[in-house]
Formats: structure tokens, C-alpha cells, sequence
């Protein structure tokens, strides 16, 4: 990682502020704006998107090519576990230990 | 005031806890993460902190750790927490006033909405949601600040499986909106997108590349608000 501090700073900064705007907006503009309810589906969705792409990309991709064996299943250990209802601990724990397990077998 | 506390009656704090401790285990995995991608400790814990908004952490952490410039990751992580406008506009009576009012925004967040909306007095929307938000602002600074710590002692984290801990936090927090048909169309497409620009694109990019998928949701948005 070679991002400078100063960048850093400000970024976490800006985000910081930008949320608390975010958070003010809906009490303080209530009684002059309305929120048409297929933008608030449409921010949910794209908040989904982005965690997805995120999902797949940390999930599959270490440094721009394919990481290995171990953590997308282990990933996918959890997501199905999670899927049939497991409770989030299980479904958790259950990706990690796949995956150091199958490290253990020598799998990469 | 305190009329208001004692409305935290056991089932009230069961709930809370139950949050509290699912927060907890997010927590651990976002500093463990964030400290193995490079990040100094203090890092995951202020961003904690002063953010408050998981999804947009692991999207700031997930774009710079894997070498990404900042503005994607602050890009990414205000798009995300956009949805606070609307969730301001649904719980506007609980937040407080004078320089209460201040904290009672910053605690706003996916699940102190959610539990505020599902009680039906006042009395107790009031209590769930500063008690959860109260129990959360504790709760991910901290866990962030252990799991960055078990992150820098623990030498190869990765035969831990640690590294297979975070996507598989982050897909388990988004499955319930996933078995929406549309959504989860949305989700599919801009995943794939996201992999088939990882080798092309500067680090970062891929996951914004992904919002275009969102496209696929505005037909049925459109119908909804037709409804």
C-alpha cells in the first residue's frame, strides 16, 4: 500500500462528514422534501451491488489473477451456510475454517 | 430519561445484545482485515468511529488495501451510505434534541432503524434505538481495534482462514436482500463485471464498474413506484 497519509487523512475525513450530511438530510429537510420510495430501492440496490462486487473481487482475486483454492471455498462454505439459515457465527467461522483447513491439506 | 431506560425491558436488551454481538464478530474480522492489508491500527478503529457505517468501511479498506486511490474508495463508501437520507426520513422522532440530537444522528444506522421501525410506542422506539446505537458506537470501535490487533500478532493469518472470514461477513450480511429475483440480478451482473475488469483496470475501479448492474433494477423500481 502506498497511499500518502495526508490522502488518507482526508478521505476518512470527507466520509466522515459526507455520512453525517447523509444522516442530518432526512430530519432537518423532512416536512420540504419527499423521497420517492424506487430511489430509496434504487440506493439500496446499488449498496448491494458494490458489497457484491466486493464479495467476489476480495473473495476470488488477490492482486489482479485468481487467489487459490482455499479461500473462494471457504467463501462459498459460508455463503452457503448462511444461505440455509445458519446462524451468522456459523456461517462465519464455517468460511474461515474451510479455508485453513484446506491450507492445512497444502491447497493454496 | 429514565422512565425511557427502564422501557429496556429483557426482551428489548436481548435484541440489542444479539446486535451487539453480531456487530462484535464483523468487527473482529473488518481490523483483522484492514491490518492485513497494510493498514496501521488506528486506521479501522476511527474510520469506526467517526463513520459508523460498516458497508462503506469494508468498501474504503476493500478498495485502498487492494490498491485503489481513495477517491474510488471514498466514491464507493458515500454512495453506499446515500441510503441515510431515506432512513432519516423514517425514524426522525427518536433522534433527540439540542446536542443529544447530534449523537442521535450519528447512531443512525442499518440496524438501529430496523429496530426502532419494529416497536410500536414511542416510548420504545426511543429506547431501542439509542440502546442499540449506544451498545453499537462501543462495541465497533473496539472489536474493529481487537481484530486489528489479533491481525498484527498473529504472523500468517491466512492459515487462519482470516482472509476468507471477510467476503464470506460481507456476503452474509447482503443474502437477505439477495432473494429479491431483481436484486440479485443486479448483484450477479455487476459481480461479473467487476471480475471481468480486474485484470484491465487500475485496482479500485472494478467494484464501481459494478454499479452498473444497478441498471437492470431501474425497469422494476419504475414499476414499483407505479404501484
Amino acid at each position: 500500500m502506498t497511499v500518502s497519509p495526508m490522502l488518507l487523512v482526508v478521505s476518512i475525513a470527507v466520509l466522515a462528514v459526507g455520512t453525517f450530511a447523509f444522516r442530518f438530510a432526512g430530519p432537518a429537510l423532512r416536512s420540504r422534501i419527499t423521497f420517492p420510495p424506487q430511489v430509496t430501492k434504487l440506493l439500496e440496490t446499488a449498496s448491494v451491488v458494490l458489497l457484491a462486487a466486493l464479495v467476489v473481487t476480495s473473495g476470488l482475486m488477490e492482486d489482479g489473477v485468481l487467489a487459490g483454492v482455499a479461500r473462494p471455498t471457504g467463501v462459498l462454505v459460508g455463503g452457503l451456510l448462511a444461505w440455509y439459515k445458519a446462524p451468522f457465527a456459523v456461517a462465519v467461522v464455517g468460511a474461515a475454517g474451510t479455508a485453513a483447513v484446506l491450507r492445512l491439506f497444502g491447497l493454496p | 430519561m429514565r422512565g425511557v431506560w427502564r422501557t429496556l425491558d429483557r426482551r428489548l436488551l436481548t435484541d440489542v445484545a444479539l446486535v451487539c454481538v453480531a456487530v462484535g464478530l464483523i468487527g473482529l474480522s473488518y481490523g483483522a482485515t484492514a491490518v492485513a492489508a497494510g493498514f496501521p491500527l488506528w486506521l479501522p478503529v476511527v474510520l469506526g468511529a467517526l463513520v459508523l457505517a460498516a458497508g462503506s468501511e469494508f468498501l474504503f479498506v476493500g478498495i485502498i488495501g487492494a490498491g485503489g486511490s481513495p477517491v474510488a474508495a471514498l466514491l464507493a463508501g458515500l454512495l453506499v451510505n446515500a441510503r441515510h437520507i431515506p432512513y432519516g426520513l423514517s425514524v426522525p422522532d427518536v433522534l433527540g434534541r439540542g446536542w443529544r440530537r447530534v449523537l442521535g444522528v450519528h447512531l443512525m444506522n442499518d440496524e438501529t432503524v430496523v429496530m426502532a421501525i419494529a416497536q410500536e410506542e414511542q416510548e420504545r422506539k426511543w429506547a431501542a434505538y439509542w440502546g442499540c446505537g449506544l451498545g453499537i458506537l462501543v462495541i465497533w470501535p473496539l472489536s474493529a481495534a481487537a481484530g486489528g490487533l489479533i491481525g498484527s500478532v498473529v504472523p500468517n493469518t491466512d492459515a487462519l482462514g482470516l482472509d476468507a472470514m471477510f467476503p464470506a461477513v460481507l456476503l452474509a450480511l447482503i443474502l437477505p436482500a439477495l432473494r429479491d429475483r431483481t436484486t440479485l440480478s443486479s448483484a450477479v451482473v455487476g459481480a461479473l463485471l467487476a471480475l471481468a475488469a480486474t485484470p484491465f483496470l487500475p485496482p479500485g475501479l472494478p467494484v464501481l464498474v459494478a454499479l452498473a448492474g444497478v441498471l437492470l433494477s431501474v425497469p422494476a423500481a419504475r414499476g414499483a413506484g407505479a404501484a
